[in-house]
């Protein structure tokens, strides 16, 4: 099957890239560029660990095809922030243990990300049925959600 | 879990679309993805050709028009919900969008998507029936519209010809007022629907039921509407109505079984889902004074 | 040497990584030249392998290869070796590393195939023909029981593959004299493990070194060197496994499993780098599952509630193979009698073959189960006296001034079981205080106000942790003053790195962004056992504590030496040697490490061996035993069946804590776990074998939306079996979650509702409960 090229933007640089089109774009990022940040641990569309940002939205990477992201903005993991300058969100996960294992750990940061970019003041019961498309076996999912609150409360503080 | 090999179109313009269709063997349609994407990921099915429908930009955006809310097929789900104008005229709509999957799927998924998919525990082809809506259809001879009442053809099954593609649904508004209740169980926040229930009423100055849809879904393998006890509940007032037979015709539903869920247990929350949209509906209804 | 690190809730050093996208996990991995291998796996549950024909699929494009066992002739053959020989087990029950004769269970791996990309791996994999003759199979233990019963392996007698026996006491004798017997059958489901990233191996041959070198997800990647070094017939030191990130384990990924033997054996084949990413559809039918198990338990009680003694059999869904050997049963057996102080004890417990992917243990293993028998025993117990719940625990738990308290149990090498230190009524008492058990009748009559049925549950545990014989640690001073510390355990999440850096940086006085660590790579460190049975930081964090202390000693001996002070003056702050009071006199523990590491010509400083380092094993001899109370409640919608659980609360007894918040987390983890098992998680087999639920759409995992907030109090009872008084923690929440739920559920429907003996339990059965009373 013949390659297509797409061009995009992926955290803010613009790229070009041959892709077959039967490949998801989890695999794409992970495989083909690199970008092994985002996960994949169902690939049916349920777990959520391979959620980026894909024009503003959430999406999961497994059920859109690479192929369709051209001309599209595209926001993963590695676009937050560095292990020496995380993002509030990802300071916001260490400080409430959001995390063990930190397979499920992106595709919550990008879920919640793009959430909290549309709703400013969540409550607790807003903040799980948020993340209610995001599976994590480790954490029992308090200290995700205590995370975005402190987050939203700070932010709400600043305003 | 790699989908098979398949070629990819990507048509600009219905009429691209349309071509593609009339040319070529054992393709599908991809909209959201949000079904399908899975089921080719799992090598549930393994179209030759998968037709993008992403970047027609006629098919997707929500029109009101003096025939009605046209909602084109396109339309991602996460828009018909925050639609001010489905918001307002359409609210069982919307109501019924909060239970459908995740913000991710809902950011792909589109209405027309599932309308075509008919999941039998799906929320928005529920919907589509109870308002009976119109499925605006075109293909190689023109467009023509298939009415609620003729789209449902079974499970997973809708009237889509092999060589057509649905445009848009066309949902006439219930009256200014009118009541609306949705009620489904599912186990987890955003799976498909064990069952559910729906209901729409209109009402006289007294208080009268004038007009009614009640439907249960996740039942059958397609949504079925409850017309006789619609027929019912006309006449009856709104702060007294009987809803018993009303319980007692969902619960008395050909309900199917799976490796879940028995067949009784089906028609035992069909009866208490309609009987809860039902009262959600009464709720709603806004009096005239 | 000060406590600055140790118990106090340090973020975790392991997190900026992986929050950053910047974990290393096998999927991450990519090496020059590599291919990706899908297998072939059996569609149905039992069949004999009559051919396998790959010419169609070899010519695909893409494909390098693929192989069936008969292409490792060459190199390897017969059945994997078992990673716990046990006596009971005459011939041991393993995979071949792909099968070659006979298949028992859907997705055992055929044939594995090489390409150069997944996808295609996948394409030909599709493309390979499989003749296979039906055999039937089984998949229910109980009839596989049955002396008519299909076999499971067509060539054994019988599908038992072991009776197991435990017990103490004249049990014959306390049933004779007991007031009350009641007997009872329960129901334990197998559920899957689901850690969220599934298996994987990326394996090759080191050019340098010529090893054959695996990085696997693993749990065990010692025992994979170990075993594949047997099975190859090679050296131990030909063969490096390493384990990078790990998604999540909780047990399963303690196998050694026949894919990691069937890629090192294809990489050996085919001399080229190869990769196999496990996909959720293979994990449903490959990775080994959950402690299915139905008990049939007499109980002797008296007239006040106290429990005597309890007899009975069990029936455990051992699956088609035993590659852990009899370790998950065992497990059950070790785990009676709880915190029940009981006269006596009689089991017997049936290892039964089914055609279903094999249990091994999960998060707990068989702890949770007994831990359901005997909460609803005592529930039972309580309801048939008329009398409250915890009276009938507070009566018959053992208290906490007999500890240390011999249970009347052994070990499996015949010492007998202590309880170390506990109080396991006060933990109760505790628990229902911070739930305000006492006005609770008043929430149930405000939920009823509402339609909805409200119920209190309870369930303790005792749980026993830091099973031997070691898990050891080096602690090494590098010339620049950083802290290197290695060891054999690996991690999945649990925190070790912060953990174990919290331990040394204490004793060397540095600070814990000082301390690095490596862990689970057989390069790096000699041995290792495996990360299971909440011992690591029991095993592993103790020698590191005895490992840094031995560094610390000699860094003394060196500065004495130097600065001419007696070693009773010196201690270790700000990564120095001080003189006590003199904070200026010292030395740097960078310098002490520099000239430990020698110059050329120059004589050690005082004779003194070379490398500010150590090494240590704990020895840890005896078990530790954690314990916890739980109490939650529930909310029931008698309409929908619908349960919710709306409190949760633990109260949890793990000794000294290292660090509270990765306790905390652990807890939570494995309480969700737990109620997964109680209302979620059901793996559902057709009588054919045929798994009915192998998507997430089907398999229910608990998620957000529907979990509590889980409240969690400490007790701190310090082990006296090791010198940092830890006991585990990573399984302690999952073990009495399951039974705490069904408690309340069964207090919610009320006093004519059923005595609810089995889980998971649905939203339909609920309803039909509430339809017959």
């Amino acid at each position: 099957m013949t390659e297509r090229s797409v061009s995009f933007t992926l955290n803010g640089e613009q790229r070009e890239a041959k892709v077959d089109p039967r490949t998801h774009l989890g695999d794409f990022l992970r495989h083909s560029l690199g970008l092994t940040g985002t996960h994949l641990g169902c690939e049916h569309g349920v777990c959520g660990a391979c959620t980026v940002i894909v024009d503003g939205a959430p999406v999961r990477s497994c059920l859109m095809l690479a192929v369709q992201i051209e001309g599209s903005v595209v926001e993963t993991v590695e676009g937050l922030g560095n292990p020496d300058s995380l993002s509030t969100l990802q300071q916001a996960f260490v400080t409430n243990h959001g995390l063990q294992c930190g397979f499920c750990t992106p595709g919550m940061l990008m879920t919640l990300e793009a959430y909290l970019r549309s709703t400013p003041m969540p409550t607790e019961r807003d903040v799980r049925i948020a993340i209610s498309g995001n599976i994590c076996r480790c954490t029992g999912y308090e200290g995700i959600v205590q995370a975005a609150l402190d987050v939203a409360a700070t932010r709400a503080d600043r305003t | 879990m790699k989908a098979s090999p398949f070629q990819y179109h990507r048509p600009q313009t219905r009429e691209e679309l349309g071509a593609l269709l009339t040319r070529l063997d054992n393709a599908k349609i991809l909209a959201g993805g949000q079904s399908l994407m899975p089921m080719m990921n799992l090598r549930v099915i393994a179209p030759d050709h998968l037709i993008d429908i992403n970047r027609i930009p006629e098919l997707a955006g929500i029109r009101e028009t003096a025939a009605g809310i046209e909602i084109g097929a396109m339309t991602r789900q996460t828009d018909v919900l925050s639609s001010e104008t489905v918001r307002s005229r359409l609210p069982l709509l919307a109501r019924a969008l909060e239970h459908v999957g995740h913000i991710q799927t809902r950011a792909r998924g589109t209405i027309g998507g599932s309308c075509c998919h008919l999941d039998p525990s799906a929320e928005q082809p529920a919907v589509s029936a109870a308002f009976d809506a119109e499925f605006i259809v075109s293909g190689p001879n023109g467009r023509h519209v298939i009415p609620a009442s003729a789209w449902f053809e079974g499970l997973l099954q809708s009237a889509l010809g092999e060589q057509e593609y649905l445009e848009a649904l066309r949902f006439k508004p219930w009256a200014n007022g009118h009541g609306y209740g949705f009620a489904e169980y599912a186990r987890r926040h955003g799976d498909f629907a064990v069952a559910g229930g729906i209901a729409l009423l209109e009402g006289d100055r007294d208080g009268r039921i004038t007009r009614a849809a009640l439907l249960s879904f996740g039942v059958e393998s397609s949504p079925r509407r409850l017309t006789e006890a619609e027929g019912a509940l006309l006449g009856q007032h709104v702060d007294n109505l009987d809803i018993e037979p009303v319980i007692e015709a969902a619960r008395s539903l050909e309900a199917m079984e799976d490796a879940h869920v028995t067949a009784g247990y089906r028609r035992h929350l069909a009866g208490v889902l309609i009987g809860r949209a039902l009262k959600e509906a009464c709720a709603t209804l806004e009096r005239q004074s | 040497m000060s406590a600055r690190y140790f118990g106090a809730a340090v973020t975790r050093l392991e997190d900026a990584r992986l929050l950053a996208g910047k974990g290393q996990y096998v999927d991450d991995i990519e090496l020059p030249g590599m291919l990706h291998a899908a297998f072939v796996r059996a569609s149905f549950a039992h069949g004999r392998i009559r051919s396998i024909d790959t010419s169609d699929a070899l010519a695909m494009p893409g494909v390098a290869a693929i192989y069936t066992m008969a292409d490792f002739e060459d190199i390897a053959h017969g059945p994997m070796p078992p990673m716990a020989p046990h006596p009971l087990l005459k011939t041991p029950i393993t995979y071949h590393p792909l099968a070659n004769t006979e298949v028992r269970h859907v997705g055992e791996a055929i044939a594995i195939v090489l390409a150069d990309s997944r996808a295609k791996a996948e394409d030909a994999a599709a493309a390979v023909v499989l003749d296979i003759e039906y055999l039937p199979a089984v998949s229910d233990a109980t009839l596989a029981c049955d002396a008519n019963s299909p076999r499971a392996h067509s060539q054994h007698t019988s599908n038992i593959a072991a009776t197991m026996k435990a017990g103490f006491g004249d049990t014959a004798a306390v049933f004779a004299k007991a007031d009350h017997v009641l007997t009872e059958h329960f129901d334990i489901h197998r559920g899957g493990c689901h850690s969220m990233e599934c298996r994987g191996v990326v394996a090759h041959i080191d050019l340098l070194t010529g090893a054959l070198t695996i990085s696997t997800s693993s749990q065990s990647p010692y025992m994979v060197r170990r075993h594949l070094a047997g099975y190859l017939k090679r050296d131990e030191n030909d063969i490096r496994v390493m384990t990078p990130d790990v998604g999540g384990g909780f047990g399963p990924k303690a196998n050694v499993y026949a894919e990691e033997f069937a890629v090192a054996l294809a990489v050996i084949k085919c001399r080229r780098p190869v990769k196999w990413i496990e996909d959720r559809q293979e994990h449903f039918v490959a990775t080994t599952q959950q402690r299915g198990q139905t008990w049939t338990l007499d109980v002797a009680f008296d007239n006040d509630g106290r429990m005597h003694a309890i007899r009975g059999r069990c029936i455990h869904d051992n699956g088609a193979y035993a590659p852990y050997g009899l370790i998950l049963p065992a497990t059950a057996l070790a785990s009676f009698p709880g915190p029940y102080a009981l006269e006596a004890l009689d089991l017997s417990l049936d290892v039964v073959l089914t055609n279903l992917v094999p249990t091994s243990p999960v998060r707990g293993a068989c702890r949770p189960n007994v831990a359901f028998l005997l909460e609803r025993l005592a529930d039972r117990i309580a309801r048939h006296l008329g009398i409250d719940r915890q009276e009938v625990r507070r009566r018959s738990f053992v208290r906490a001034d007999q500890m240390p308290y011999s249970t009347g149990m052994k070990a499996r090498d015949g010492s007998p079981i202590s309880y170390d230190s506990g109080d396991y009524v006060g933990a109760l008492n505790l628990v229902l205080d911070e739930i305000d058990a006492a006005n609770f009748p008043a929430r149930r009559n405000e939920a009823k106000q509402r339609g909805k049925l409200r119920g209190l549950g309870i369930a303790s545990c005792v749980e026993d942790t830091g099973l031997g014989p070691f898990e050891g640690a080096s602690v090494r001073v590098t010339p620049a003053g950083k802290v290197v510390i290695a060891s054999g355990a690996s991690s999945q999440g649990q925190g070790h790195r912060t953990a174990f850096a919290q331990i040394a940086a204490d004793v060397l006085g540095v600070e814990l962004e000082d301390v690095t660590i490596e862990t689970a790579d057989t390069a790096k460190f000699p041995l290792g056992i495996s990360t299971i049975a909440s011992r690591i930081a029991v095993t592993a964090g103790s020698s590191v504590q005895l490992a840094a202390h031995k560094v610390r000693a000699k860094a003394i001996a060196f500065a004495s030496h130097q600065l001419e002070v007696d070693e009773h003056d010196l201690e270790l702050a700000g990564g120095a040697v001080h003189v006590k009071g003199i904070p200026d006199m010292k030395i740097k523990l960078s310098e002490i490490a520099r000239t430990l590491s020698g110059n050329t010509g120059m004589p050690m400083p005082g004779d003194m061996e070379p490398d500010l380092a150590a090494t240590a094993y704990f020895n840890s001899n005896a078990l530790t035993f954690a314990y916890g109370a739980n109490a939650c409640e529930v909310e029931v919608d008698p309409d929908t069946g619908d349960i919710r659980v709306v409190r949760y609360v633990v109260v949890h007894d793990c000794g000294r804590m290292i660090n509270p918040m990765i306790v905390d987390g652990q807890i939570r983890g494995g309480v969700v776990h737990g109620i997964g098992n109680a209302l979620f998680e059901r793996m559902i087999h057709d009588e054919e074998g045929q798994p009915l639920t192998t998507t997430y759409g089907d398999y229910l995992l608990p998620m957000a939306s529907e979990m509590p907030r889980i409240e969690i109090h400490h007790m701190e009872t310090p082990s006296p079996r090791n010198p940092i008084g830890v006991k585990g923690a990573g399984e302690g929440g999952t073990i009495p979650a399951a039974a705490c739920v069904i408690s309340a559920v069964e207090d919610a429907l009320g006093p004519n509702g059923p005595f609810i003996a089995l889980h998971p339990i649905s939203p339909q059965q609920v309803v039909t409960w509430l339809d017959r009373n």
